[in-house]
């Protein structure tokens, strides 16, 4: 591959191909911005079926501007065409819907297809009309940026504005229509007015990017931008945003690459370059991602081996001797591994653990002590372990020897506040509490 | 002649039926609801109960019959309604913080096109302080617990400053302590003059909730003050065939006579 034609491609020097990936950029930007509340209204398979149901459309609007005389390739006229029969599709789910007892997706799958099978159908009956020819017509099921030209601009543009406009103008109503429709048609909201406006945007940017991006995968541009955005965050003016961002930056690559190579189509290009995204935003996303998350849990348990390991060492060393104040002696490590049925490579992990931190030390003899700073954390750790036995004795009418395992799960959350506020309630403030139940 | 549902009571129900599919879930209800009441509206699962409250506010379309609010439609008198849906009717992973779902409360009164303020925010935040979880305005609602989503709601409806409170199932699957700040938060709005009507679904604590009762199953079986609605026969007529039922229901009318 020329790596300078790639530059040149990226960097918007090439004369040729600066249109098309401004153009498919813009309109990424437009799916991934109404593709959030597409996709948090729950509606994105209606969406699938619109851009589907568009192909009869598509086929028919050629079949008569070629009856009458004219080029029946003209743009707007297939746009017009694909537009009256993606509603129509739209509609027909509604009635279905309506009418019948058919669950939702079961209306969308049966409209979806039988409207892509008519426009196949009625696209192949076209091709005999003479003296049209057909060729360019299939850039709308699969896609191509290469036919391009200022009109597409101009409309993709139109349609950025108009949708940037209406999702400012209406925030707060389309947030309430998607969180919850009932308590806004409670509240004298249009919601059906609401729906409308949402799905005319939507058909807007499916119709004006069915030739760049193929009325099959027109869907994946409105869906997946946002699903990527909900990765990194819990807000929504966030998530809109990003999602606007991450649709740009899809369309943006997507365009490149494919105009770099001639034959690949632009549809799949844009949407394997959203997917990787996606993919990306699904493992490493602050807020939701699959890795944050594992590294939280780990992290836990973490300090939940550590906290068993310093309480313990602590038991032991209560049941070991007999007169106060208690002193911070070593123990032989058999004595640990018994206390809680550890198992060698277990308990020298944390060890390991807890060396790392200053809070035991290993004595020549091989028995182990704690630190001074891990024996204060250890008699605190016990010691809001009991507090929280203690609750749950008096408060939650637990078994004396049933707390030890329920209390083991919670005491490693329990912050400051929380203990202050089971000191009050169960009247101790004493530094250290008998355990309630033998050890 | 004194009219059958006189405008003074802040919901009457006339002969309503309202039907799914041809199949009618609610048959010729006919109901008024008194000034000042604490409401519940009690019957088996299918009864009709959810049904009842959302043809009211005119969620479903009513087969026939009307429903009142003052003597006037709901639509004139939206102002004076605020609605509790069930918890489950919408998506909690939803991308918003508690304080904005409370806020929603107030978007009938701003507007269209307009933004939330901060006098908005600042009543949204009292709200969830009334209901007793002011310090988790700020999460997003998926974190909160299932009672404190059941809290959010609630806020909500009290950020809607209504005269009548519509609630449909409040108390289902939250913790103890929640639904203690449930009954003692609508217990103080009935203090204030306002109206509740409440799905119910646990016999046991009829009594003691509710000063006033419907039960319900596909028609009104009885309605009227609690002390007077809430007896065996009534219960046998509504619990019918669900003989399982009948332990719960003697248990049920044992706790009548301790409140």
């Amino acid at each position: 591959m020329d790596l300078d034609l790639l530059r040149e491609t990226l960097l918007l020097e090439r004369h040729n191909t600066r249109l098309v990936v401004i153009g498919v950029s813009l309109l990424g930007a437009t799916a991934g911005l109404i593709g959030s509340f597409l996709l948090l209204r729950k509606q994105s398979l209606l969406g699938d079926a619109l851009s589907h149901a568009t192909l009869p459309g598509i086929g028919i609007a050629f079949a008569v501007m070629s009856a009458m005389g004219l080029s029946g390739k003209s743009l707007p006229g297939l746009l017009i065409g694909a537009t009256v029969t993606g509603l129509l599709g739209v509609l027909l789910v509604l009635a279905i819907r309506r009418t019948t007892r058919l669950k939702d997706d079961a209306a969308m799958g049966i409209v979806l297809s039988v409207f892509f099978g008519l426009g196949v159908a009625i696209l192949n009956m076209v091709q005999k009309i003479p003296g049209q020819s057909t060729a360019g017509l299939d850039s709308f099921i699969y896609g191509s940026t290469a036919s391009m030209v200022w009109s597409d601009f101009y409309l993709i543009i139109a349609t950025l504005i108009v949708t940037i406009a209406v999702t400012f103008l209406i925030l707060k109503e389309l947030t309430l229509l998607c969180f919850d429709s009932n308590f806004a048609s409670t509240e004298g909201w249009p919601t059906l007015r609401l729906d409308v406006i949402l799905m005319s945007l939507v058909t807007a940017v499916t119709v004006v990017g069915l030739q760049a991006v193929g009325l099959i995968l027109i869907i994946a541009f409105l869906i997946t931008p946002p699903t990527a955005a909900r990765f990194w965050t819990n807000n929504l003016k966030h998530m809109l945003w990003l999602s606007t961002i991450i649709g740009g930056v899809s369309g943006y690559l997507g365009a490149s690459i494919s105009s770099l190579y001639n034959n690949l189509p632009a549809g799949a290009i844009i949407v394997i370059s959203a997917a990787i995204i996606f993919l990306i935003s699904m493992l490493f996303g602050t807020a939701r991602g699959v890795l944050p998350r594992y590294r939280r849990h780990l992290k836990l348990q973490k300090k939940v081996g550590r906290q068993h390991l310093l309480r313990s060492t602590y038991e032991i060393l209560e049941n070991t001797q007999e007169e106060e104040p208690l002193k911070n002696l070593p123990i032989p490590m058999g004595l640990l591994r018994k206390h809680r049925y550890w198992s060698k490579g277990e308990l020298s992990k944390l060890i390991r653990q807890a060396r790392s931190e200053d809070h035991v030390e290993r004595q020549p003899s091989g028995e182990l002590r704690l630190s001074e700073s891990g024996f204060g954390e250890a008699s605190r750790i016990t010691r809001n372990h009991r507090l929280w036995e203690m609750y749950l004795i008096t408060h939650a009418d637990i078994a004396p020897s049933h707390v030890d395992r329920d209390a083991d799960m919670v005491e490693h959350l329990l912050g400051a506040e929380i203990v202050q506020q089971l000191e009050a309630e169960l009247e101790l403030a004493k530094a250290t509490i008998e355990s309630p139940h033998a050890i | 002649m004194r009219p059958e549902h006189p405008p003074e009571f802040p919901l009457a129900v006339h002969d309503l039926t309202v039907a799914y599919h041809r199949k009618p879930v609610l048959w010729d209800v006919d109901l008024n609801i008194p000034e000042g009441s604490l409401t519940g509206i009690v019957g088996p699962n299918g009864a009709g109960k959810s049904t009842l409250l959302k043809a009211c506010l005119d969620l479903i379309p009513k087969t026939s019959g009307e429903a009142l609010v003052y003597g006037k439609s709901y639509e004139e008198q939206r102002d004076l309604i605020a609605y509790v849906p069930q918890r489950e009717s919408v998506d909690w992973d939803f991308p918003i913080s508690a304080r904005d779902v409370v806020a929603m409360g107030t978007y009938r009164k701003i507007g269209w096109f307009k933004r939330v303020g901060a006098a908005q925010k600042k009543q949204a935040l009292e709200a969830l302080e009334q209901v007793g979880i002011g310090h988790l305005a700020d999460r997003q609602i998926a974190q909160l617990s299932g009672g404190q989503q059941q809290r959010v709601f609630l806020a909500r409806a009290l950020v809607q400053d209504a005269q009548i409170y519509f609630m449909d199932e409040p108390f289902a699957a939250v913790d103890a302590a929640t639904e203690q700040a449930i009954i003692e938060l609508l217990q103080s709005l009935n203090a204030r003059g306002k109206t509740v009507l409440c799905v119910h679904h646990d016999l046991a604590t009829v009594s003691r909730y509710f000063d006033h009762l419907v039960l319900l199953n596909m028609r009104v079986v009885a309605s009227g003050p609690t002390a007077e609605a809430f007896t065996r026969e009534n219960l046998q007529k509504t619990y019918g065939g669900k003989l399982n039922l009948l332990d719960d229901v003697a248990q049920a009318l044992k706790n009548v006579g301790r409140h």
